[in-house]
């Protein structure tokens, strides 16, 4: 990628509203074994991703190493077209939510917030539903609550890019979506750039502009999804794709000799 | 009353029948004469004792001594523990250096340095304080090391890539996080502390509750010596429920300290 490029990204998000995030093959090793091989990603200003993936095929890790939380071997890893995220404007919401057990439900939403801003902390926690709960301490709460509160932990410093590892893992079927509902409604309102990892297919088709799916550390499918929003579930146009998301997973089109497939989007870095 | 009520005042009683009982037979078999009262004084004696000591004022003389003594004690050793188990517990470089010394040094008992303390201090105020300082000193060290090191480090990430570092880090999730671990020492050593100033007053004081009771004991006052020993158990129960109510408070986040 040229310089002049690199500006194009930068003045197309300017200040507020997203960031835009690319990653110019990425590889990881954990010791022998190569996590990340190859990663390319171009994520526009304002865009939602998500990445899918069998159990251990490295989303974690891709997260992680956006996030800043994970060196890596080789490769390039823009934000706005410049090197090294900034991490005030970088959020990541784990998968187990972290709340500080020691400190009561609005503390933890302020956590790392300079102290004039400390009533922003209480605004995201009623966008969030939990404005009356600010006062308990987080083992008071069920999961789905100390999820949103995590939530609200990541909004409130205004992210420009918001990192969601499999946020929703843990809920029952009816908290996942209104969850679901409530993490669009914020996208929506906020502008970020929102980057979600998970199992569920259908979650990813509800929410994303894009399904990305990561095969044994490597980008084999980058699936653009362009129903309108809200997005209903049941519609017809929904479910073919997510059959057709869940046959590319279930069969992979590689050999059985194992070959790995190459990346479909390689030309996406030019 | 409601059968309920009953019943609830029942289940608080109960576990104090056992003492009270064997407290009416104790008195009983000092009266019929069964005990001879150089052995064991009757429980109503005791108390006459405990009242004219107290009335002189003498009794509480010697508390405040030994109250004193414990409570400095505790805070010398206490606080070093508490510091350096915060130094070597945060900084591997001070743990390599440092540990392995520590370590040693703890398996002394220390009350067998009770002679050596003698030598260097007399028995000088400083001896029992040197003493309650070095036992309280490794339960509080201990822990306290063990509690920064086993804080969730998926904690730590998380408020670290939210921008804490340095002291706002220590502060908000390093030592809460370790609370209760140190928490756990505090109330082993507080134990201890009694322990040890109960020996070293025995052993070499002019006042304090050990002093009174080894004194009554040349003048054969087995009563005052009971008195003695009752107090002991009382100031350690009472140091006992003070560290607990530390738990309380700092640990009223955690599930198993709510009510
Ligand atoms: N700290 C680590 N040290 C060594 N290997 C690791 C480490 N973290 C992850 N790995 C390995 O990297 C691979 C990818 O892990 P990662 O956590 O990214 O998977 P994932 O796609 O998020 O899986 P899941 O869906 O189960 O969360 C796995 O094989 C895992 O064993
Ligand atoms: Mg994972």
């Amino acid at each position: 990628m040229d310089i002049n490029a690199r500006e194009t990204h930068a003045v197309a998000s300017s200040a507020e509203g997203g960031a835009a995030l690319s990653l110019h093959g990425i590889h990881k090793r954990y010791g022998e074994r190569e996590v990340l091989r190859d990663i390319h990603l171009d994520i526009k200003p304002g865009e939602f991703v998500a990445i899918i993936g069998r159990s251990g095929c490295g989303k974690s890790t891709l997260l992680r190493v956006i996030a800043g939380l994970e060196s890596y071997h080789a490769g390039s890893l823009d934000f706005d077209g410049t090197p090294a995220a900034k991490s005030e404007d970088t959020r990541i919401m784990f998968q187990d939510s972290r709340l500080l057990p020691w400190k009561r439900v609005l503390a933890n939403v302020a956590l790392g917030l300079p102290a004039e801003r400390y009533l922003d902390a209480l605004d995201v926690l009623t966008q969030v539903g939990l404005a009356e709960r600010r006062l308990d301490w987080p083992a008071r709460l069920s999961g789905g609550q100390r999820q949103r509160v995590a939530l609200a932990r990541a909004l409130v410093h205004r992210p420009r890019l918001l990192l969601l590892d499999e946020p929703l893992g843990a809920l029952d079927a009816l908290t996942r979506i209104e969850m679901q509902t409530l993490i669009e409604d914020l996208w929506r309102t906020n502008g970020f750039t929102a980057l979600l990892v998970t199992h569920d297919v259908q979650e990813a088709i509800a929410l994303a502009d894009r399904v990305v799916l990561i095969e044994d550390g490597a980008i084999t499918l980058d699936q653009r999804i362009d129903l309108p929003r809200p997005r209903a579930r049941g519609g017809a146009q929904f479910a073919a794709l997510e059959e057709r998301l869940l046959q590319r997973i279930l069969h992979p089109e590689s050999t059985p000799g194992g070959i790995r497939l190459r990346p479909l989007r390689s030309t996406l870095v030019a | 009353m409601s059968k309920e009520g009953t019943h609830q005042i029942g289940q608080r009683l109960l576990p104090w029948l056992p003492p009270l009982g064997l407290i009416i037979l104790w008195q009983i078999a000092a009266q019929a004469g069964w005990l001879s009262s150089r052995v064991l004084p009757a429980p109503w004696d005791i108390a006459r004792a405990a009242w004219k000591l107290s009335a002189s004022g003498e009794l509480w003389q010697h508390v405040a001594v030994s109250t004193r003594r414990a409570l400095a004690g505790f805070a010398i050793g206490g606080s070093a523990g508490l510091l350096l188990g915060l130094a070597t517990g945060t900084s591997r470089r001070l743990e390599i250096l440092l540990d392995t010394s520590l370590q040693m040094v703890r398996n002394i008992p220390p009350l067998a340095l009770i002679p050596l303390v003698i030598l260097w201090f007399g028995i000088d105020e400083a001896a029992k304080l040197f003493l309650v300082a070095i036992g309280v000193f490794f339960p509080v060290y201990l822990n306290t090391f063990h509690g920064i090191r086993s804080v969730d480090p998926a904690l730590i990430e998380m408020a670290k890539s939210y921008g804490l570092s340095g002291w706002r880090l220590y502060r908000d999730v390093i030592l809460p996080g370790a609370t209760a671990s140190i928490l756990v020492g505090v109330r082993f050593s507080v134990g201890l502390m009694w322990v040890i100033l109960i020996v070293a007053e025995t052993i070499s004081a002019s006042s304090g509750i050990g002093y009174m009771t080894m004194n009554a004991r040349e003048f054969l006052q087995t009563d005052i010596v009971l008195v003695g020993i009752i107090l002991y158990a009382l100031l350690g129960k009472l140091a006992d429920l003070a560290a607990r109510g530390l738990e309380r408070f700092w640990l009223r986040w955690h599930p198993g300290y709510q009510n």
